[in-house]
């Protein structure tokens, strides 16, 4: 047997440079355009969400920078009636299924308005323990192609979740019961201090699939042509009933884990200069200069575009802040049992006595 | 030699830093011991347990792995049965239930299924606890769980000296022992700052025995039982209520299994009125075992009801205010005491 890995070529359609290697496909330069606004957006987001928690306003975030590209190519091409599973780092991914992306920081903050997510989403809420959701995704599209649903479900998972039981099963039992789900893995090559290598001997991830009997692809997380164009492709087969499949996005993790992580402990400067030249929005601009789609002005113009949109959401997030404690003890069961009742009463007269 | 943490030697370290030197001790001594976990290499433990070792061991001995609990606790389980002594990481406790089975069905059992022929010498390390804002799978403590589970030991230490002591002891212990650390009792830099983690440390060798009990404040009115964090907490208010001439006596438990019975039944017997102090959940749990312990001895020892300060049954909430109103709090537990001596 070859290099099985050779069996996974990686998809690219526009360069680092901004360089189309294949077409557009189904984008077109106005989306580009939008998308390009977009990812800005996100990012400022991103940016200032690490900000918050160093001012002491949010507990722990996760941050996406760098994995845009990935997240939007994976939700932007899906319909209405889709799904998302997503993970704790998928704000952007989220925000595209109509999740405020201020979700994000209510996450962090603990407060029950991130269960609140818009049921027209069609999204689960962010899950943390690593590759439980992979499960998760294999039971929403079973429970689609039961109720006889043309939906696609998309998972997604870091590269190091790939290494869970979890994972594995998952991916079986999607192939066993033909689910309709795209396995949508965004390999950022690290899993907080591990690299890729040391995760596992395959090259790729993508090639994984053939264990299962799926098919398996890889593409250029960075590239959100060529991230768009395959998942929209695979999300029609899939609800053609012809999945499940496994995606593979190539991208970085161009920030730290989370706020609670220090890269430089475990990771050279050099790498991630490397992988800040194929940043995911920068070669769309380059694209976007060198077509006379947007001009140095109009960048400008994002930039404070970006700013503006932070602060707007930020109200939002900051207007909602309190939280009511009684919510601890309602939310637990469907319906308060007597033995719970019992502790919620002793706790209510002891905030009451005690203040505590 | 048993010592406590108070005796012998000036040197003063934090819990991670007295737990990894145990550590490294016991691995220059005995060449079947491996260090093995998520993060444990570079990274040296996200909450310090195992910094420097991958330096100074290499990576034969000091091996991160893919994040595959069940596979590394199964496998640690395998290796020890083989004649080597694993200390696996389990990077939260929370994360427990992927890999439940190789704990409890293997682990745990393998040495009663074999009749006692076959040992698992292993120390499955694992951070607990919250107070920190991390969330309801990041912030338990489950030592009830771990206890109310036929076959593994069971420690906690709450503070350097005994942090080493009992490294020392599960690492030659040749039953699978649980080491559970409070991300709270460590002296990590971004966390809440907490002078009682750090403390004198002996230089030498040297265990805490495993199933024993600590008189941390010895006191008259009230018992106040307790572990972990809990201990630190409990000093701090055993202090406070001095003043109001309320004299406690602090017990740190510091094993669960076994349990140092006698120590809680003298204090009990002296002092006729009984504070649990427990960050795990309320039901079906340590406080409640103590209550049994007590009332199987002599339901009369107790003059006053017994109060417990613990989790309510929630999951532990991320969000900072929440979680303080769930968790064991100063003020929680002084109230507690006051009413119990009143
Ligand atoms: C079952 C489980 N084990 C360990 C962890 C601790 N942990 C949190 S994130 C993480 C790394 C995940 O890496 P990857 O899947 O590549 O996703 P990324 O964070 O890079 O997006 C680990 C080990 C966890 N949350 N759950």
């Amino acid at each position: 047997m070859g290099d099985v890995s050779e069996l996974f070529p990686l998809i690219v359609r526009m360069d680092e440079d901004g360089e189309l290697v294949g077409d557009l496909g189904l984008v077109t330069k106005q989306d580009l355009v939008d998308v390009y606004r977009e990812m800005r957006l996100l990012r400022a987001f991103d940016e200032r969400a690490w900000n918050l928690q160093r001012q002491g306003v949010i507990g722990t975030y996760a941050p996406f920078k760098g994995q845009e590209a990935a997240q939007l190519g994976a939700t932007k091409p899906l319909d209405d009636s889709d799904w998302l599973v997503p993970t704790y780092r998928d704000w952007a991914a989220g925000y595209v299924r109509g999740v405020p992306v201020t979700h994000g920081l209510f996450f962090s903050k603990g407060h029950p308005r991130v269960g609140d997510v818009p049921k027209s989403a069609n999204v689960l809420p962010a899950q943390v323990v690593i590759g439980a959701q992979t499960l998760h995704g294999v039971g929403v599209a079973w429970a689609a192609k039961l109720k006889h649903e043309r939906t696609a479900t998309v998972v997604t998972f870091g590269d190091g979740s790939t290494s869970q039981g979890d994972f594995h099963e998952a991916m079986n039992f999607a192939s066993v019961f033909s689910v309709p789900l795209i396995f949508f893995c965004e390999n950022n090559q690290w899993a907080i201090s591990v690299p890729i290598e040391r995760q596992m001997r395959a090259k790729t991830i993508a090639q994984r699939a053939l264990a299962y009997d799926m098919e398996g692809y890889r593409v250029d997380g960075n590239d959100y042509v060529a991230v768009y164009n395959l998942i929209a492709e695979l999300a029609g087969r899939v609800r053609n009933g012809e999945g499940p499949f496994l995606v593979e996005a190539v991208t970085y993790r161009l920030g730290a884990h989370t706020t609670a992580d220090d890269p430089s402990k475990y990771r050279v400067e050099a790498e991630e200069e490397r992988w800040a030249r194929r940043d995911p929005i920068s070669r769309i601009e380059k694209f976007l200069l060198r077509e006379s789609l947007i001009d140095e002005e109009q960048i400008q113009a994002v930039d404070v575009a970006a700013k503006a949109w932070v602060e707007e959401v930020l109200a939002d997030f900051k207007a909602e802040l309190s939280i009511s404690s009684s919510v601890l003890f309602q939310s637990v069961y469907a319906e308060m049992p007597q033995s719970l009742a019992n502790q919620f009463d002793q706790y209510m007269k002891r905030v009451k006595e005690v203040g505590a | 030699m048993a010592l406590t943490a108070t005796e012998a030697g000036t040197r003063k370290l934090s819990t991670a830093k007295a737990m990894v030197e145990g550590i490294a001790q016991e691995m220059e001594r005995d060449p079947s011991i491996f260090v093995m976990g998520e993060d444990v290499g570079a990274y040296g433990g996200i909450f310090s347990s195992t910094t420097g070792l991958l330096e100074r061991f290499g990576k034969d001995r000091v091996i991160d792995t893919p994040i595959s609990e069940t596979a590394f606790l199964g496998l640690a389980t395998g290796a020890a049965t083989e004649g080597m002594r694993p200390i696996v990481e389990l990077m939260f406790v929370d994360f427990f239930g992927v890999a439940m089975d190789q704990i409890y069905n293997h682990m745990a059992k393998i040495h009663f299924e074999s009749g006692g022929n076959v040992k698992v010498p292993l120390v499955l390390m694992t951070a607990v606890g919250g107070g920190y804002s991390d969330g309801a799978q990041h912030s338990q403590c489950l030592w009830g769980t771990f206890a109310h589970l036929p076959g593994m030991k069971v420690v906690v230490p709450s503070n350097p000296a005994d942090a080493k002591g009992l490294m020392i002891a599960a690492i030659r212990d040749d039953n699978p022992v649980i080491y559970m650390f409070h991300k709270g009792v460590m002296g990590l830099p971004w966390m809440a700052k907490n002078p009682r983690a750090i403390g004198t440390v002996p230089e030498g060798d040297y265990q805490v025995p495993i199933g024993s009990a600590s008189v941390v404040r010895a006191g008259k009115d009230v018992t106040i039982v307790t572990l972990s964090l809990s201990v630190h907490h409990c000093l701090d208010v055993a202090e406070e209520l001095a003043q109001e001439g309320i004299s406690c006596e602090v017990i740190d438990l510091r094993s669960l299994v076994p349990l140092d019975r006698r120590t809680v039944l003298e204090s009990v017997g002296k002092t006729g009125r009984m504070v649990v102090v427990d960050e795990d959940y309320q039901s079906f749990g340590l406080s409640g075992e103590l209550a049994a312990i007590v009332a199987e001895t002599d339901p009369g020892m107790l003059r006053r009801p017994l109060a417990r300060v613990a989790v309510p049954d929630v999951p532990i909430p991320y969000s900072r205010p929440l979680e303080q109103a769930v968790l064991p709090t100063h003020s929680r537990i002084a109230a507690a005491i006051r009413k119990t001596v009143a």
